[in-house]
């Protein structure tokens, strides 16, 4: 049995916003099955009582002065839109059709 | 006058400093050598004169004005293209970046201009960062200097490139789990990522955020620790930046290059060097660590049993990150947007037929990886495993410490392999950085010294990790390894790479 099988990948390139055809996702199915299969014994390495650490060197509460800063003018954060209408960034519907 | 191109960044700025060269005529020299070369190299995605030639001109009247200049005002500069710069096209490698132009400048980028380094153009880059070989880039591969149908490493295989070829002397780099190590292992250049949070990540385009940290690229050690007292240092902007003084990396590096390694505890990583490993690499490697053995620096073995794991945990931890951050790649601030050709185009088909187009084959793969590694169900078993890996790497290295100043291995397993050799194999692709990958899980900094060449001719990295915020040992240690090593070969190793054909289309 497959670590992870073509339906699965499909179901989550989905989640991840990816449209994959049939050909590209027979590929990615072969090459992420020998890949999750390989990162598999991670799983195996630590023991329960191994804290995790999500960052290498953990800093605690990084704060900055509540001070105005200039940012992006309008102008600016619109430049490289792919569409916009007057001052905002156009995006397609966000609805699909009905069942 | 081409010779130019040949000094060290240090050389070329006393040049500068004495008035008898210009930056206007440093710039134009290596504008001229990649226009001769990068037809054959393809280390620059985007060169800009213009730009670089204004940069240099306001260097050299700034120096007439008699204005206190910082050490490399003056000397021209490469910047790989995942770091923003403001109003010049930034794509990360990427189709699906095409035609973006970055409203702000990344802080290193900042910084380069304050320092007036001259910005010579952007330099070519597996996708978002993501390879060992710069072949994933939208754009065509890089070549390596020595053998043109090699890889240049990845991903920062256009910055070593460029350096190694001396179309730039200086350059600036990204190092995720080694994309400045390796590319300068198999190049035979510097590279160093810096203890993270030593270097502002502010507009570094985010691959894995906890792994990321921008570097310094150059040909030899000094030039190296210079370029990174530029670019390091405290940075509001990234709430992962430490709030301390940056540790006297150019001082560290003379003080090495003077031959003072005395006393100094070398740890050789156990397992980093066995199955694997080519034999000329353990060559090169064993005669390098004779060396600083000879310059009265001690060695012995270290085991770091938990660096077996690494690469499965950072296969896990990094495409996770990833599949989070390239979330941002949505088709509707920025960025490349493809109406999808069947069904309706709502937001979410638009933007899953926009990634489709936009993005190649390794960052699908990654983004896809990730997302499977944090779904629901599988979170603990892959993510949340991985990072308890990273706390026993962290320990292994705690431990080291305990009794070495440094510990040190081969950068890579291998030399540079050939284009379009692994392209094909994902998991062999991913062994080239099995070395590097624990030194960004735990966070410490980490150097590439040129170690000599293999018997197929190719250069060799020597890589030496130090504990975090003490990267002013690598510049010691590497500083020392490589006066000793010049002093042997007669000279510098890259006066041994063959002549780059002239004259190619760019």
């Amino acid at each position: 049995m497959p670590a992870i099988s073509r339906a699965e990948v499909a179901r989550v390139a989905a989640l991840a916003r990816i449209a994959l055809d049939e050909a590209e996702l027979d590929r990615l199915a072969g090459q992420l099955d020998s890949i999750v299969e390989a990162v598999r014994t991670v799983g195996q390495v630590a023991a329960d009582d191994v804290p995790a650490t999500s960052h290498p060197i953990a800093l605690v509460n990084v704060f900055r002065p509540d001070q105005v800063h200039p940012s992006l003018s309008v102008e600016e954060a619109l430049q490289s839109a792919p569409a916009r209408e007057a001052d905002q960034f156009k995006v397609p519907r966000i609805l699909g059709e009905e069942p | 006058m081409s010779d130019l191109t040949r000094l060290s960044a240090a050389a070329m700025a006393e040049l500068l400093a004495k008035g008898e060269s210009s930056s206007v005529e440093l710039t134009q020299a290596h504008l001229d050598r990649i226009e001769a070369v990068d037809g054959a190299v393809h280390a620059f995605l985007r060169t800009l004169p213009e730009v670089a030639l204004a940069e240099a001109r306001a260097a050299d009247q700034a120096r007439a004005a008699g204005e206190d200049l910082p050490a490399l005002a003056g000397v021209p500069i490469a910047v790989k293209d995942v770091l923003a710069t403001k109003g010049l096209a930034t794509t990360c490698g990427s189709r699906i970046l095409e035609n973006w132009i970055p409203a702000y400048d990344a802080t290193v980028v900042r910084k380069l201009r304050q320092a007036r380094l001259p910005i010579l153009g952007k330099t070519n880059m597996d996708e978002f960062a993501m390879g060992s070989s710069t072949e994933h880039s939208a754009y065509g591969p890089t070549h390596n200097p020595w053998d043109l149908e090699r890889i240049p490493g990845g991903s920062g295989g256009g910055s070593a490139a460029a350096v190694g070829a001396f179309e730039a002397p200086l350059a600036l780099g990204s190092d995720t789990g080694g994309s400045i190590r390796q590319p300068a292992a198999v190049t035979g250049t510097v590279g160093v990522k810096p203890t993270y949070g030593a270097v502002s990540r502010y507009g570094l385009v985010a691959m894995a955020s906890s792994l990321d940290q921008v570097g310094p690229v150059a040909r030899n050690v000094l030039d190296t620790a210079m370029l990174h007292a530029v670019i390091a240092g405290h940075d509001p902007k990234d709430m992962t930046s430490l709030n301390e003084p940056v540790p006297a990396v150019v001082e560290a590096a003379r003080l090495g290059l003077a031959g003072d390694v005395k006393g100094l505890r070398v740890g050789i990583v156990r397992e980093l060097g066995g199955e694997g490993f080519g034999q000329g690499v353990l060559g090169r490697f064993a005669e390098a660590l004779r060396l600083l053995e000879d310059l009265g620096a001690t060695t012995l073995e270290v085991s770091c049993p938990s660096f077996s794991s690494a690469l499965g945990a950072y296969y896990l931890i990094m495409p996770s990150e990833a599949s989070s951050n390239l979330a941002r790649f949505d088709s509707i601030r920025y960025g490349l947007r493809v109406r999808p050709e069947n069904g309706p185009a709502t937001a979410e088909s638009v933007m899953a037929a926009t990634r489709a187009a936009g993005f190649g084959p390794e960052v699908k793969r990654r983004i896809i990886l990730g997302t499977y590694a944090l779904s629901a169900g599988y979170y603990d078993a892959y993510y949340g495993s991985a990072q308890k890996v990273r706390t026993l790497i962290q320990r292994d290295f705690e431990n080291a410490w305990q009794d070495v100043d440094v510990l040190v291995s081969p950068t890579s397993p291998t030399t540079a392999f050939k284009l379009g050799e692994k392209l094909d194999d994902p998991l062999a692709m991913y062994l080239a950085d099995v070395a590097t990958i624990p030194v960004n899980l735990a966070g410490v900094p980490g150097i590439s010294v040129p170690c000599g060449l293999a018997e197929d001719g190719l250069p060799v990295g020597f890589q030496i990790v130090a504990p975090a915020r003490a990267d002013a040992f690598l510049y010691q240690v590497g500083g020392a390894l490589e006066a000793a090593l010049v002093e042997r070969w007669g000279g510098p190793l890259l006066e041994r790479a063959p002549a780059l054909p002239e004259g190619g289309r760019r």
